[in-house]
């Protein structure tokens, strides 16, 4: 049977395009059907745009005189905080249920140059804070192999659209793992970039030495084609960096892998899941790729030191949000009531919950204990990380150390956070990192996809893009 | 160990009100994360750096001005009152 539109990827679609198999008319329509259709059940989407009937024209036109744009005509969904000119941009979060984005983000302005379509904006844990999209204001996005577990997050309506053909590729953004732990749940490439490689102009903030856009896509080549298309310097975000910041290393076609196996091997780690990095590791060998043990023991106080700098970032990011000048405005009798009623009834309970813990962790008494130790556990572990790249170019864990659990099966806040032990890594460090399924586990008669996650030194996401591609024929 | 008035305390700061019934569990939920976080005072770890980094200018340089007016429209129409094109809120100094 062939595939439908909806069913290819970004390489497939474009060659489709060019070959006249299919008018962008026809791709759109394809997309937005499957979305209609599927979405009451999966809550990918928080809401569907209208076909833009002139963007459609002028990326038919563009494809028509033989445009080499690979982008031109695809329609991608988008995460609810990058904001697109007179959509609503809600952060899944009661706070800016009624904000209309002014103005596009660069990634949004770079995508609309190279023809992209916008199909709608997709589900997310509120203000990106949250590991399975259960956070947000409007519901949870069920994931599309088993609608009973979650979807990952924060990322998740992206990489449930994804996953089942509801659009062709998606943007989502990665502040622990936001991108590659829904990637990981719901079996497509997620990939974080390096910090900065990629402008955050336009982005609503959660953590912002960490947060990052990064692409959710069918394939490591889909992946690469949108990275390409956003990526690069902008004046409109100062931490921002340009192509060749870092100095590149010399990467040769067989790759040293290295294996953090203590970290792998810890408790908490699925059985299965453990078996199956080894059997696509063992795979990977057999192309020639080597393995290479390595220890960096300054893993360990990795996820207390990343939580604590998320706390206090996001609840110095969510200052913003008054009550006064936009977003959700209740009023009371005094200027303080006016604040209070506005934050109290727009912020859900785990934002309300990391806003108290990053004013406990930022509070003079307790700086230093918190912040300034987690601040230097991080400079720690970047060293050590830079050091273990000596010895080899990647460094593979499992994404997730679970396959997608059960709607409301992590109800402690605690546990929900423990889930994020290997993606945090790649954020307090800044390096670059992907998701790529290799494989699945089967849970209660259902087939659920597992992440492989590989890091790579800064500006390497060609080695990943290259290696994800690699595991994806393993 | 965090106590249900310290929450109350952090809560008053962050401008937010929990409810007197989630007081309880939140506290709770809130202690536990705290030990966890606060497991990094048993590693070994360097001693802070106390200077701060190097300052350096993030901001771009002036220039290409936007055209006068051309967001106006788009901001104000975000504001939840507004006079013309002016925010409206809460007096706040009193003249008496």
């Amino acid at each position: 049977m062939t595939k439908r539109p909806n069913e290819l990827t970004i390489e497939e679609v474009a060659r489709a395009l060019r070959a006249r198999e299919f008018s962008v008319r026809e791709l759109w329509d394809a997309c937005a059907e499957a979305a209609q259709e599927k979405n009451p059940e999966l809550n990918a989407y928080l809401e569907l745009f209208e076909a833009d009937d002139a963007a459609i024209a002028a990326a038919q036109k563009r494809i028509d005189e033989n445009d080499s744009s690979l982008l031109c005509g695809i329609p991608l969904a988008i995460k609810d905080n990058i904001l697109i000119e007179g959509k609503i941009a809600s952060a899944a979060s009661q706070m800016l249920s009624n904000y209309r984005a002014t103005y596009d983000a660069t990634v949004i302005q770079k995508l609309k140059a190279a023809g992209a379509l916008f199909l709608g904006r997709t589900n997310m844990d509120e203000f990106a804070l949250g590991g399975s999209t259960e956070n947000s204001a409007f519901g949870p996005t069920r994931n599309p192999h088993d609608t009973s577990r979650v979807s990952g997050g924060t990322s998740g309506g992206s990489a449930a659209a994804v996953a089942a053909h509801l659009c062709i590729a998606a943007l989502g953004t990665d502040t622990g793992g936001s991108v590659r732990n829904p990637a990981s749940f719901c079996g497509v490439v997620g990939l974080k970039p390096t910090y900065g490689g990629v402008s955050r102009s336009g982005i609503i903030a959660a953590a912002s030495s960490f947060d990052q856009v990064g692409p959710l896509a069918k394939t490591s080549e889909d992946a690469r084609i949108l990275y390409d298309a956003i990526h690069g310097h902008d004046p409109m975000d100062a931490t921002s960096i340009p192509d060749g910041l870092y100095a590149p290393r010399a990467v040769g076609e067989k790759l040293r892998i290295g294996v953090l196996k203590t970290l792998v091997s810890k408790e908490g780690v699925d059985e299965d899941v453990r078996a199956l990095f080894s059997a696509t590791l063992e795979k990977l060998t057999t192309l020639g790729h080597t393995l290479v043990d390595i220890e960096i023991p300054e893993v360990d106080p990795a996820l207390a030191a990343y939580y604590i700098i998320n706390f206090a970032e996001v609840s110095t990011n969510l200052a913003r949000f008054d009550g006064i000048r936009y977003g959700r405005a209740v009023r009371g009798d005094t200027l303080l009531d006016d604040y209070v009623r506005s934050r109290s009834e727009g912020f859900g309970p785990e934002t309300r919950r990391r806003i108290l813990l990053g004013t406990y962790v930022l509070s003079s008494g307790y700086i230093d204990a918190y912040y300034r130790k987690a601040d230097t556990a991080r400079g720690v572990l970047r060293q050590a990380f830079e050091k273990a790249f000596d010895t080899c170019d990647v460094i593979a864990t499992p994404t997730m150390p679970t396959p997608a659990f059960k709607m409301g099966e992590k109800s402690d806040p605690l546990a929900m956070y423990l889930e994020d032990i290997f993606t945090v890594t790649a954020n307090l460090t800044g390096m670059p990192a992907i998701s790529v399924s290799m494989g699945s586990v089967e849970r209660e008669g259902s087939k659920l996809p597992v992440g492989m996650h590989f890091t790579a030194p800064h500006q390497a996401e060609n080695v990943l893009c290259a290696l994800g591609a690699a595991v994806e024929k393993a | 160990m965090a106590t249900i008035e310290e929450v109350k305390k952090l809560a008053a700061l962050a401008r937010i009100k929990i409810a007197d019934e989630e007081l309880e569990a939140f506290t709770r939920e809130f202690d536990a994360i705290l030990a966890y976080v606060g497991q990094l005072e048993k590693f070994d770890l360097p001693a802070g750096n106390a200077e701060m980094p190097p300052l350096r200018n993030v901001m771009r340089e002036d220039g290409e001005p936007q055209t006068p007016r051309s967001f106006t429209e788009k901001i104000a129409a975000q504001f939840p009152a507004r006079e013309g094109d002016a925010l409206s809120v809460k007096q706040i100094i009193s003249h008496d």
